[in-house]
């Protein structure tokens, strides 16, 4: 079992009035074959934590840890913490030029694994994971991203999840933008992650949809900046009925 | 972003209206050098086709002016149109000074063993020389000065041809030189001009496509960092001939190259291809002309760069000219850039003129993607270290174009030339 440990983590962005501080103490502890969804309203600064996991260089850490098994995470380059077993979906994944989607899966795998996929092997491998998220044939001699429409590029997100078998994945609210058939398609990737590799997963959203497909172990309520409650998948259920109000006029 | 546009079958424009204007831009060193005033009203004059001042002006490609006298072109101002991105100072003299051919680097031509290539020294006067006008002043300067010309002819029937050409500069002292390439009819073969050390260089290359001939061509600028070169390829094409030409310009400070398909006689194809790598401080021009003067001709071209650094700029502009006997023309021309960091800027401008309804199709496309942080970021959040992923996408990017020379060595050589200029730039 691996453990995602995030300790007392403030964050902050470079804007013209100086530092702003967005992440203002978040303490979470996720376990390899745990669902976390952390639930907020927007600009709650869910997305912040998402990035800070991964490590982009716009968000600046002024306290706090991320330990990985115990590894100082906020020590390591951003391919570093791929490596280390961290996967971040992105909300919005860029268009990459001149990269064909062949060539980046079997770069990337290559470079997570240490070793180069066997050939054969791996291009069935992502023939059939291709398949079962409905992914076109055709995308893998494109380039990564490229005039793909919201809904391809969340399925290719997931398309790496599965090929790249993290042992923790964090999905940036991707749930938006998808329709009723591509969330589900999108949420079976997830689940077939999570039962094959024993993934942590710690599920970023503003809404409660995604939740009927991919069921919490725990709900976390983001607001302004640190995790203002906390419970089972029952409190997703009342964040449903109840909106997040309650939180906003408590801050 | 990108831009494609095809047409097929216009009805007789002389001109899609619009396309010529895009992306226009004076580059900014003519600009200030041309004394143009803070309102733009020159500069906005010079954007125009029709108008600028210099009284040289053409609303068509099809009017130029060609002559072998750089007098009858007048002095270079930078506005224009054909100058207008170029930076006049850097030409180091070649549009003024008198030239002659002394300083001009050195010509060796190697063929495999057993192959039949003739290489002579002619004067400028023999007939398979000058079969082509030049069309600028740098061009017509370059031919006056040169004094000889080396003939390289594939001859009739000879296929397996593989000859690389050599020219290796040895100095400063601004030269003029001319090349001619004979692909004689039915003959089959790939020259290489590889053009290597440094030079400041006007030179006028004339390749002959005879009836038939099947002519693989490249050039290769991989000049030092202080050479000046100006290179006016120009192709006639014969009947049922095929041309391939490749442009690769990865060193100097200035290089302009101008490479031009006639088609002389109808079923002639020709595919023009261009791969460069521009670095800070560096001007890397390409112009191409594609004429279509002839019925029942193929023309392809595609054009693509990368680059990086403070003012590092490429120039690329496509000019297609299909003319109103040019029935049957199938064309279409491509060029695309990727600018890897802040402070380089590509210029694209491809111009499309029809004169005839009667083609099979004929369009164009000019893209300028960026590659940036966020791109970076997404690599390596897939586990992809950095060095590894600014290669995978310019190698990526290149990679058409190089597969599409067809000489493994070659190949070779420019995977390793890209992998150099990556090196260079700590970004």
């Amino acid at each position: 079992m691996s453990t995602l440990e995030i300790k007392d983590l403030k964050v902050g962005i470079e804007t013209e009035q100086g530092l702003k501080e967005i992440l203002k103490g978040v303490n979470l502890t996720i376990n390899t074959g745990e669902t976390h969804a952390i639930m907020g309203p927007n600009g709650s600064g869910k997305s912040t934590l998402a990035a800070t996991i991964a490590g982009h260089p716009r968000y600046i850490v002024t306290e706090g840890q991320i330990l990985l098994d115990g590894k100082n995470v906020l020590e390591m380059s951003v391919d570093e913490r791929a490596k280390a077993g961290l996967f971040l979906a992105m909300q919005y994944p860029v268009e990459i030029p001149g990269v064909t989607m062949t060539n980046f899966l079997r770069t990337a795998k290559t470079a997570i694994d240490g070793e180069a996929p066997s050939l054969r092997t791996w291009t069935k491998t992502v023939k059939g994971a291709m398949e079962e998220l409905r992914i076109d044939p055709d995308f893998a001699a494109r380039n990564v991203n490229e005039g793909f429409s919201g809904g391809e590029k969340k399925r290719v997100e997931i398309l790496q999840l599965e090929l790249f078998k993290p042992k923790f994945a964090v999905l940036d609210e991707t749930d938006s933008g998808l329709d009723v058939d591509a969330l589900k398609i999108v949420s079976e990737g997830v689940n077939r992650a999570q039962e094959q590799n024993e993934m942590g997963t710690l599920l970023i959203t503003h809404y409660t949809r995604i939740l009927r497909y991919i069921k919490p172990d725990f709900v976390h309520v983001f607001v302004d900046g640190h995790v203002a409650e906390q419970g089972g998948p029952e409190l997703a259920d009342r964040l449903e009925e109840e909106g997040y109000d309650r939180y906003l006029a408590k801050a | 972003m990108a831009e494609s546009i095809t047409t097929p079958r216009p009805k007789g424009a002389p001109l899609i209206a619009g396309f010529t204007e895009e992306g226009e831009d004076l580059s900014p060193l003519n600009l200030a050098s041309a004394n143009v005033s803070p309102l733009g009203g020159d500069a906005a004059k010079a954007h125009s086709h029709g108008g600028g001042n210099s009284g040289a002006k053409e609303a068509s490609r099809a009017g130029r002016l060609s002559s072998f006298n750089p007098e009858d072109f007048p002095t270079l101002t930078g506005r224009e149109e054909d100058w207008r991105f170029t930076p006049l100072k850097r030409l180091k003299g070649l549009d003024k000074l008198e030239l002659d051919g002394a300083a001009a680097p050195q010509v060796r031509v190697v063929t495999e063993e057993g192959q039949d290539v003739l290489v002579e020294t002619a004067a400028l006067d023999d007939p398979r020389v000058a079969f082509l006008a030049p069309e600028d002043r740098v061009a017509a300067n370059a031919f006056k000065g040169a004094g000889q010309a080396t003939i390289v002819t594939i001859p009739e029937g000879v296929t397996g041809v593989r000859a690389v050409v050599t020219l290796r500069g040895e100095g400063l002292t601004p030269s003029a030189q001319h090349l001619v390439v004979i692909a004689a009819p039915g003959s089959e073969s790939t020259v290489v001009l590889d053009h290597v050390g440094t030079a400041v260089l006007s030179q006028n290359v004339e390749i002959d496509v005879q009836e038939g001939a099947r002519l693989n061509m490249v050039s290769l600028q991989r000049w030092d960092d202080d050479a000046v070169h100006a290179s006016d390829q120009q192709a006639r094409i014969g009947k049922d001939a095929y041309l391939k030409h490749t442009a690769v310009s990865f060193g100097g400070d200035l290089v302009r190259v101008t490479p031009s398909a006639r088609f002389a006689a109808p079923g002639g194809e020709a595919h023009l291809f261009g791969l460069y790598f521009a670095d800070a401080g560096q001007h890397l021009e390409h112009r191409l002309f594609v004429d279509h003067a002839a019925p029942k001709c193929t023309s392809r071209v595609l054009y693509k760069g990368a680059l990086q650094g403070h003012d590092a700029h490429a120039v690329w502009i496509g000019d297609v000219l299909i003319r109103k006997e040019a029935g049957g023309t199938d064309s279409f021309e491509a060029n695309k850039n990727l600018v890897l960091t802040d402070g380089a800027r590509a210029d694209s401008v491809p111009n499309l003129e029809i004169e005839t309804g009667a083609i099979d199709g004929a369009g164009h496309s000019s893209t300028t993607g960026r590659f940036d942080d966020e791109h970076l970021f997404y690599l390596m959040a897939r586990g992809i270290d950095e060095k590894t992923a600014r290669r995978l996408v310019v190698r990526g990017f290149l990679n058409e174009i190089i597969q599409k020379i067809g000489v493994e060595s070659i190949e070779e050589q420019l995977y390793a030339a890209i992998e150099a200029e990556l090196a260079q730039t700590e970004i």
